[in-house]
């Protein structure tokens, strides 16, 4: 190991020099105290509820985690470069009327109607790239307008009507297979396969560097030679097909096409986000903990369920752990400057 | 310095003209920078100091007048083009992503990639082939880090600057380019930046220093430009002007000339 080679030190080093631990390597910094927040919400609702900790539940945790967490994969990216994307539900919402009523209504083919579906999100994404880059609004406000452009075509385009009926090629990700007795939809193993291909890029390749790079200092970046506007449009590209993805699994969860879907899922994978470790001020996180963060919430949402706690008191507790969650997150930096 | 007269300098500029609608920013600059040697450019706000930098990096194009590199012609349109000709500048700001590892930061932008599937296929990053070159140019620079794997925000301001040094040394094969790399320094750590400009020259590299600084300049440099109105006052070897003599030329108290 190159690390541990003695080396003249010419004034005091601070603290932390050595290597990562095993842990922290495997997590990342940022995602190790949102896992062991995870292991606690888990132990107690093990021992509050005898049904929590089955195969048959927690199938039902993932299959509720799988819109918000896989937008909460595209809400990561953004956030990683400084950004933000109130958009991400509404847009969503689109892409599943798109292709379900092309589909249903038009007779188009399924296959090219889910192509066109996720085509439509990805030119959200790409309007939202474009402004914040080119225009360079903040991404605050031109989410929150394409949000209601988004929403309000959704509503146009569907009559407000629900669409049913779907094609067998839109809601096949919606079956299941079975696993040591637990039934998987193939959906929640779409959405565990994006994470783990945003994981690679993030942590692999030059690109994932540059995009951390971004949120930390984007004059570094520039003067790197990294072109800038090009990848800040390919984050907010690459975050409408995931948000196209998602569309997709929604569909074939609830196997209809629903203009009211997604209505709070804007906020809920920013909860994700920010309860996974990852900095709103960009540059730090990973997107392990993001799935970890929607994992929690989904595990205290279906864990109060379970204990048969009113709904509203699950949206209070989530309220209450994203302040906490940003509170020790800025708390422990400040320590550590 | 007399025998290197009839070299070719590394990085010449000929009446060099850079105007901001009526504001001339450079009027008739020239500059010259020798192999090996340490380059202080001093000038008041305003003396068009920055500019001349800027283009010199190309960060800027000027409108008129010529940059040649080793002798040859080079137009630079951005500052991209004058890295790939092997000219580095080190930005007062500690352009330097803190989050990112000493490793990292040294090859932001010029990332090495595994070789054969992993590198061609997935863009894999030769993370620690990237980690032993990094302690390699660290090492040759003196600048005592343990690991490359640090982030850069758990330094001190000195040993951010010396990233940022570190990174330039390692990809500059003509010339590298200070800006104020000391402004934002304690004494200490403002210290150690001098010594690692001093190892730069030492290693073969011609240094571009922009100062404020009068005691880091008249303490490093080889040779002072002073610029002065937008254009080059005086060009002077370090030992033969005393400071306040080069104060008084920069403020105009004084006429220069260009020593050769």
């Amino acid at each position: 190991m190159v690390e541990t080679t003695p080396t003249p030190i010419d004034e005091e080093v601070p603290e932390a020099e050595a290597g990562p631990s095993v842990l922290t390597r495997l997590f990342g910094i940022s995602a190790l105290g949102p896992f062991i927040a995870l292991i606690l919400v888990g132990a107690f609702f093990t021992l509050k509820s005898d049904r929590f900790l089955t195969g048959t539940n927690l199938s039902l945790v993932m299959q509720q985690t799988i819109e918000v967490g896989t937008l909460a994969i595209g809400q990561t990216l953004i956030i990683l470069t400084a950004g933000i994307d109130l958009s991400c539900g509404a847009v969503m919402a689109l892409g599943s009327i798109v292709m379900t009523k092309l589909a249903v209504e038009s007779g188009v083919n399924p296959i090219l109607a889910i192509v066109l579906g996720i085509a439509a999100c990805v030119a959200f994404g790409l309007l939202n790239g474009g402004l914040v880059t080119f225009v360079k609004l903040p991404a605050f406000i031109v989410t929150l307008g394409t949000l209601n452009i988004a929403f309000a075509l959704t509503h146009i385009y569907s009559g407000e009507a629900t669409i049913s009926g779907l094609p067998g090629a839109m809601t096949w990700l919606g079956d299941t297979f079975q696993i040591g007795g637990t039934a998987v939809t193939y959906g929640t193993v779409v959405m565990l396969g994006m994470y783990a291909v945003t994981w690679f890029v993030l942590t692999q390749a030059p690109v994932g560097r540059h995009v951390y790079a971004l949120g930390n200092n984007p004059e570094a970046v520039r003067l790197a030679g990294v072109h800038v506007r090009r990848l800040l449009i390919g984050v907010y590209g690459t975050a409408g097909l995931i948000y196209g993805i998602a569309a997709l699994l929604l569909v074939a969860r609830t196997q209809v096409g629903d203009p009211a879907a997604g209505q709070t899922d804007n906020l809920d994978s920013i909860t994700a986000v920010v309860l996974g470790g990852t900095s709103l001020f960009g540059g730090r996180g990973s997107v392990i903990g993001t799935l970890i963060g929607a994992l929690i919430v989904s595990c205290i949402r279906n864990g109060l369920t379970l204990l048969g706690v009113d709904s509203i008191y699950q949206v209070l507790i989530t309220g209450i752990l994203v302040i906490v969650a940003v509170a020790v997150d800025q708390l422990t930096r400040r320590r550590s400057r | 310095m007399s025998t290197t007269t009839t070299t070719v300098p590394v990085l010449e500029a000929r009446d060099l003209v850079k105007r901001y609608g009526h504001v001339t920013a450079m009027d008739g600059c020239d500059f010259e920078l020798r192999d090996r040697e340490i380059l202080a450019v001093i000038g008041d706000n305003g003396a068009g100091k920055s500019t001349l930098i800027k283009a010199l990096s190309g960060a800027i194009i000027p409108d008129e007048g010529t940059i040649l590199l080793d002798g040859e012609e080079v137009n630079f349109h951005g500052p991209l083009d004058a890295q790939r000709q092997g000219i580095e500048t080190v930005y007062q700001d500690l352009a330097v992503a803190p989050a990112l590892t000493i490793a990292e930061n040294l090859f932001l932008g010029r990332e090495v990639r595994r070789g054969g599937v992993a590198g061609k296929w997935f863009r894999m990053l030769a993370k620690r082939q990237m980690q032993r070159e990094a302690r390699a140019h660290m090492d040759e620079l003196k600048i005592g880090i343990r690991s490359m794997r640090q982030a850069v925000e758990t330094l001190s301001g000195g040993q951010r600057q010396g990233v940022a040094v570190a990174r330039s040394a390692a990809f500059a094969r003509h010339v590298v380019i200070m800006d104020e790399p000391t402004a934002a320094l304690g004494v200490k750590e403002s210290r150690m930046v001098l010594d690692l400009i001093l190892r730069i020259r030492d290693r073969g590299l011609p240094v571009i220093l922009i100062s404020h600084n009068m005691p880091h300049v008249f303490e490093v440099s080889d040779r002072i430009h002073i610029q002065r109105l937008g254009r080059r006052a005086a060009l002077v070897e370090t030992k033969s002007i005393s400071m306040p003599d080069a104060v008084a030329i920069m403020t105009g108290a004084k006429s220069g000339e260009i020593a050769a």
